[in-house]
């Protein structure tokens, strides 16, 4: 018989390690660690037995895997860690003794360290990279948004801002945007890349300030890499589509001339001046090759594929679909193709700028408010001016003057909405999420439902507001109504105040009938039995109820628990369905109040 | 000699520079000159000055005598007009420049200069003016001795100006003489003497008086009288008034005006440039150089060697040239090679962190009315504590996308998710998609499995409490119930009449029908006694045979009589009423239980301890005690329906003895925790037993002894359990007032187990005093069932 085996010695035990511990093998400082952690992406893993790998002890730990840390001792990045330590403790020195020199020499070789090599580690494929993009945006934006702040370092402000246009140029020239929402946090963008869904999240462009308690140092470590990362992301992309990276713009001299509307290198730089046009997001992007793939031969390629995929058949129904969804991806590509927009200075530009240039629209704005420019308010062939002002003369009758919703929830419903809705000054209609699927028994709101509707291409006429509008109106224009018709309507009126009179006496004769019966049974008299309505719907649902009792009865107490648990959570749903149902209708009647009284005030 | 070997020394070290100027403003000092002398100037003199000829230096030696004569002659002139002790002011004034100088030396601007000059003039006129005191004050004083003395000075100076003109001799003159000998008690406050009558004293150590005092009046009618009044000035020395001269007071005045206090100094007099561009091979200043510009600095030797060697070490590097363009980082197609990568272990262990939820409409800046909330919410909502919120945030509406503004905690949340990101631990859970309708089991439709009750059919109604126990007669035509209101009453099944009633003399607890059909015998059991009674209900031959089987007893001779329990015939009156016989127990009774045919009984007396159960037979009205122990409180007894064994339920078990050989053959574990009531299968095999713990279990006893199936479908405490007799069914009946029918299926075949489904719950009676149903019962051919409860009524199911 061998050794008896000591308790903790592997498994679990061994496999995972305690985050003192961990640093205490690495011989880092906690922040140093926290860093390597971040810029590593190693997170703590919950065991499955905690006790186990916390060696019997009951006590909330977290823990790293061991593998991980034993990976993380490897990094060459930690030595550049212990250089800095020295590094900042020369500096220390240095200033105490106001060695300036000293000090100078210290700083020209301060220990940097480069983070390519985790790039590559953390995500071995580039659409590793693309999975994982959605908190690198966002962080980049947030970033971007931010104000300068002795915490920050200085250089991470303007690089973020730089990756994000330098992306949303790319979102534009591939059109790879598929849903904007509107938030009161943000706005939330989402698109598609590569067959990846990536949602990110851009604030509202304020200038962000750090709250009191929260340590901005952390938040930087995650926008060094993910700046990194979006940075090479950024260079395959614009390889992907044939794009100069850094971006440059297309125009030609002559072009250039032309279009711009006066000297504006007046402004900067010629350098910046390039810059800020990149940014401003109205131009497209220079390519690298002259004759790139046009879109449609890959369109083409794409069909090849799946009619491969299909069997050969051309007429298989999956290649008919497939085709008909491939149609509408790209009518919905170009929604805004034909559309020449015009931004007033109160709507936010980049926004509007970037949504509208993803759909093939053209957006110009007042000279004067952003470089960039393109085309003058003049101009006879801007079709919409977005507006964010109630009142506003109209100078051009040749264009719709409409509100920025008008924009996005257009890209949302993947068809132009009618712009009445959208006018400046009117009341606009409610902005719905885009990223709302809704499923069977959740609430739908009925604007959604209209709009399910109009994609569908189901007409309805109008909803059920405007027909009361309508009728509103029928009452106002009295007098052209004919008398007939008047007459007509008040005999249906009649007739249906006569027919539901009829019901109640038929009712109030019924109930007679009963006290009646009742006072005779007591007689002990036998009568002929009136033979009982029976609701069969109702009876199927009793038994069927009835019957779900029984097999609730039935099961075993494990499964009774899940059932239990799952029931209530539909019934919490129902409830929530039933409270807002109640909530609009309550909402629409209180609207119709408001609006006969409005009515009635303006009548007399 | 000097300047050449502080030249040859620059060119060795170029740190000497700074050095080197310094001493060249020294040198300059001694020069001084009112003229404004350029640093960059001198700076371009001495770099160029390093390769000049010895001509060149004499020559600058003449110039510098020229300009230094020049000077002095123009000084002479000043000071003509003053007086004779112009020379005194001149060293003076010199020495006062050597501090000023070296203040600014540095100094680039033409304004600063000009203000130093300003300062330097205004010590001047301060030092002239206590000169001009001391003249007026000699001018008005009669002491013969000052006067000569300041007389000799004068003539002295007068006379040795002429030949200072020529070389002036910097330790001539005696600095004391600064000093104020007119009151010799030096630079005090004169307050130090306000209480003495005197203000100091003179040279030779006399008291000075003070002055009379003045008062108020004579002081105005001297500002009135005196027209110089405006120009007197009081000496505190010596407290004497002294009236300004004429200059005085022009000078003055021009620096009250801002102006240059001299008339004769002109701002804008062309520069005339004191240094020549040429090297010079003559010293500016005679003062020999200091030993240590000659040796070389032992400290910056050291200095020296120590780079020397941080070089050769390859410590000390020459600085990188910084770019502008490198501090971006740079890019490029890291995916390059990514056909090549090879996935470790770790790559395909790692947990991806779920992404941040999707905003639903409620985050709209504009959502849909229905989600906004209400007042009472929002109050709930910043009530609760931030962890117990539903959402981060309360839904705010915007009548249009202008008027949105900064989200506040937008960064905290940015940060927060970066916390979850690297804090939180990670773990891989499979979630399962269930809709709760997958977890049913999949049961018979009872639509197959009929016939079973279904409907309530007839409500006999008559007792006035708790009706505890019904039983049916074996016909199925009759049925009898008895209640708490001390009554026994006889019902007809088909139309609900009651068809007698019995009054006895406690609460009925239990009342069964004789399963035997040649007799009509009910059993009762009041509190002690049992009665059997012939209801005297149905067949008339029947009702007539069981008279005369009961009469046809004979007495044995042999009396062995039980203690225990005490036959006895009814009376005649009883007898007309339907009692007939009576056992009258020791202790009150709880249950009887009949054998299947019908000759026997079993009683349970529940504080009987070992005789507890008692088994009586009617044919020889004896009775016995068939166990000697006591097992535990015995709740119900059955008999088996076709072989001899007979169950004993107490309160956790079943016990299930063999009545020939007179041994327990099973001992079922119900675990439960107090059983109610059991029932057996017609058939033999299975039982059923329920407790008050709302379990009902069903055993089959071939298979184990432990329960096959247990059922918890009573919400509270199961009263009785029954089977049918013919149809594969079974009913339970519980203090929820539900009687819940369960479709029983045994199969002959020993493979096969038995089917349990619950086909119905039959709702009718009412809970009263929590009590619902308290016996259910079924019909011996018909798929109906009797209940009772215990709010009086009798209903059948059918």
């Amino acid at each position: 018989m061998g050794r008896e085996k000591k308790k903790f010695t592997s498994g679990t035990a061994t496999n995972f390690i305690t985050r003192a511990s961990a640093v205490k093998k690495l011989q880092l400082s906690l922040v140093d660690f926290r860093r390597l952690c971040i810029l590593k992406g190693v997170y703590p893993v919950q065991p499955s037995n905690p006790a186990k790998a916390n060696k019997g002890k009951r006590a909330m730990r977290t823990f790293y895997r061991s593998k991980d840390i034993l990976f993380l001792s490897h990094e060459p990045i930690i030595y550049k860690f212990r250089a800095h330590k020295i590094f900042a403790r020369k500096v220390k020195t240095a200033k105490k003794k106001r060695e300036w020199g000293r000090l100078d020499r210290l700083e020209d070789n301060k220990p940097v360290y480069n983070v390519d090599h985790i790039v590559k580690e953390r995500y071995p494929t580039f659409v590793d990279a693309l999975r994982d993009l959605d908190d690198p945006l966002t962080m980049c934006a947030t970033f971007a948004a931010m104000r300068k702040n002795a915490k920050l370092e200085s250089k991470l402000i303007p690089l973020c801002s730089r990756l994000m246009v330098e992306f949303m140029n790319f979102v534009i020239a591939s059109r790879a945007l598929r849903k904007v929402f509107l938030s009161i946090k943000g706005i939330y963008y989402q698109g598609e890349i590569q067959g990846q869904t990536v949602t990110w999240i851009v604030p509202y462009s304020f200038n962000y300030s750090r709250p009191r308690d929260i340590d901005l140092r952390i938040m930087s470590t995650f926008v060094e890499f993910y700046s990194n990362l979006l940075g090479f992301i950024n260079f395959r992309l614009y390889a992907s589509i044939n794009l100069h990276y850094p971006p440059k713009l297309s125009l030609t001299e002559k072009s250039r001339t032309s279009t711009q509307l006066e000297n504006e290198s007046n402004f900067c730089m010629d350098k910046e001046e390039e810059e800020e046009r990149v940014a401003a997001l109205t131009h497209d992007l220079a390519k690298v090759s002259k004759e790139p793939i046009t879109e449609e031969e890959d369109e083409e390629v794409n069909l090849q594929d799946e009619e491969l995929m299909a069997g050969g058949s051309l007429d298989s129904e999956a290649v008919q679909e497939a085709r008909a969804e491939q149609d509408k991806e790209a009518k919905f590509k170009t929604l805004f193709e034909g559309c020449k927009f015009f931004l007033s200075r109160e709507v936010p530009r980049e926004m509007l700028t970037f949504v509208i240039r993803c759909f093939g629209g053209q957006v110009s704005w007042d000279k004067t408010m952003f470089i960039g420019a393109t085309y003058d308010v003049k101009d006879e062939s801007i079709t919409h001016q977005i507006v964010d002002r109630p009142q506003q003369r109209k100078e051009y009758l040749s264009r719709y003057y409409i509100q920025p919703q008008w924009v996005i929830d257009s890209v949302n419903a993947r068809l132009l909405l009618p712009v009445e809705e959208y006018f400046p000054g009117v009341v606009l209609p409610p902005h719905l999420s885009p990223f709302v699927q809704e499923k069977e028994g959740d609430y739908i709101p009925p604007e959604k439902q209209t709009l399910l509707d109009r994609q569908m291409g189901i007409q309805t006429g109008k909803n059920t507001e405007e027909d009361d509008d309508n009728d509103d109106e029928d009452d106002d224009d009295d007098k052209e109504v004919s008398e007939d018709e008047e007459e007509s309507h008040l005999a249906e009126a009649e007739e249906k105040h006569l027919s539901q009179l009829a019901k109640k006496q038929d009712r109030k004769e019924q109930k007679h009938d009963k006290k009646q019966k009742t006072a005779e049974s007591s007689r002990l008299s036998v009568e002929a039995g009136q033979v009982q309505p029976v609701n069969v719907i109702y009876e199927a649902e009793k038994e069927a109820r009835m019957e779900r009792s029984l097999q609730e009865m039935m099961m075993t107490k494990k499964r009774k628990r899940l059932y239990q648990k799952l029931m209530k959570k539909r019934k919490t749903k129902q409830k929530q369905v039933r409270k807002l149902t109640n909530r609009r209708e309550q909402y629409e009647k209180d609207q119709k109040m408001s609006k006969t009284k409005k009515q009635k005030s303006t009548g007399k | 000699m000097a300047d050449t070997s502080t030249s040859l020394k620059r060119k060795s070290n170029p740190f000497e520079k700074e050095i080197k100027i310094t001493e060249k403003e020294e040198e300059d000092l001694f020069v001084d000159a009112p003229l404004d002398d350029d640093d960059d100037d001198d700076d371009d003199v001495d770099l160029e000055g390093d390769s000049e000829d010895e001509e060149l230096e004499e020559e600058m030696t003449d110039s510098e005598e020229s300009a230094l004569s020049d000077e002095e002659s123009d000084d002479d002139d000043d000071h003509d007009d003053s007086g004779g002790d112009d020379d005194d002011n001149d060293v003076e004034e010199k020495e006062h420049f050597d501090g000023d100088d070296e203040q600014d030396d540095e100094a680039e601007n033409t304004k600063p200069k000009s203000k130093g000059k300003l300062t330097r003039l205004t010590q001047q006129l301060r030092q002239r003016r206590s000169h001009l005191q001391t003249s007026t004050k000699l001018d008005n004083e009669t002491a013969p001795s000052q006067l000569t003395s300041t007389d000799d000075n004068a003539v002295k100076t007068g006379a040795e100006t002429p030949t200072a003109s020529k070389v002036v001799d910097e330790y001539e003159f005696d600095s004391s003489d600064e000093e104020d000998i007119r009151n010799t008690v030096g630079n005090i406050p004169m307050e130090w003497y306000d209480d003495y009558p005197h203000i100091g004293y003179d040279v030779k150590g006399q008291k000075i008086l003070r002055p009379p005092k003045r008062d108020e009046l004579e002081e105005f009618l001297e500002k009135m009288d005196n027209p110089d009044y405006w120009r007197t000035v009081h000496d505190k020395m010596t407290g004497r008034d002294i009236v300004l001269p004429d200059e005085d007071v022009a000078l003055i005045q021009r620096i009250q005006d801002g102006r240059y206090p001299e008339t004769t100094f002109d701002p804008y007099e062309p520069w005339v440039d004191f240094f020549t561009h040429e090297k010079m091979i003559h010293p500016v200043t005679r003062r020999p150089e200091h030993k240590r510009s000659f040796i070389p600095s032992l400290l910056e030797k050291d200095k020296v060697s120590k780079m020397l060697h941080s070089i050769r070490m390859g410590w000390l590097k020459p600085r990188k040239e910084k770019k502008d363009a490198d501090d971006r980082p740079k890019f490029y197609d890291i995916w390059s090679n990514e056909a090549l990568v090879e996935l470790t272990k770790r790559h395909h262990s790692h947990i991806a962190a779920p992404k941040e939820k999707l905003p639903g409409h409620e985050e709209s800046y504009r959502p849909p009315p229905e989600y906004l909330p209400t007042e009472e919410e929002i109050k709930e909502w910043k009530e609760a504590h931030p962890e117990d919120r539903k959402m981060d945030f309360i839904p705010l509406t915007f009548d249009c996308f202008r008027k949105v503004p900064a989200y506040r905690d937008y960064v905290r949340e940015r940060f927060e998710r970066c916390l979850d990101l690297y804090l939180c631990p990670r773990q891989r859970k499979m979630r399962v998609q269930v809709q709760p309708e997958d977890l049913l089991p999949t049961l018979p439709k009872p639509k197959d499995l009929q016939p079973f009750p279904t409907t309530q059919a007839v409500v006999y109604l008559g007792h006035q409490s708790y009706v505890r126990t019904i039983s049916v007669d074996p016909t199925g035509q009759w049925l009898v119930s008895g209640s708490d209101d001390k009554t026994v009453r006889f019902w007809e099944v088909s139309s609900g009449r009651c068809m007698k009633k019995l009054d006895v003399d406690g609460t009925v607890k239990c009342v069964a029908w004789c399963p035997n059909t040649a007799v009509c015998l009910v059993a009762i059991s009041v509190e002690e006694k049992v009665h059997l009674i012939n209801p005297g209900l149905g067949d008339k031959l029947i009702v007539s045979d069981t008279d005369r089987l009961l009469e046809s007893y004979e007495e044995p001779e042999e009396v062995k009589k039980s203690s225990l329990v005490e036959w006895t015939e009814a009376s005649e009156e009883a007898k007309e009423k339907g009692f007939r016989l009576c056992l009258k127990h020791f202790k009150p009774t709880k249950q009887i239980a009949w054998h299947g045919k019908g000759d026997y009984f079993g009683t349970v007396v529940p504080d009987g301890g070992h005789s507890s159960v008692l088994i009586h037979q009617l044919s020889k009205r004896r009775s016995q005690t068939p166990f000697k122990k006591s097992k535990g409180l015995v709740q119900a007894i059955s008999f088996h329906p076709s072989r001899p064994y007979f169950f004993v339920a107490t309160q956790r078990f079943v016990r299930v003895y063999n009545l020939l050989k007179q041994e327990l053959s099973k001992k079922l574990l119900t675990n439960a925790k107090w059983i109610s009531s059991i029932a057996i299968h017609p058939g033999g095999d299975n039982v059923l037993v329920s407790s008050y713990d709302c379990r009902l279990s069903w055993f089959d006893m071939d298979l184990s002894v432990k329960p096959y199936k247990t059922l918890r479908h009573h919400r509270q405490a199961i009263r009785q359990v029954c089977y049918h007799r013919r149809y594969p069914l079974f009913a339970s009946s519980g203090d929820d007032g539900l009687v819940i029918v369960c479709h029983g299926q045994v199969y002959n075949d020993l493979l096969q187990n038995a089917q349990i489904v619950p086909v119905k719950i039959l709702r009718g009676h009412e809970v009263t005093n929590s009590l619902g149903v308290l016996a259910c019962e079924f019909h011996p051919s018909q798929p109906w069932l009797f209940s009772s409860g215990a709010d009086g009524t009798i209903r059948l199911f059918t």
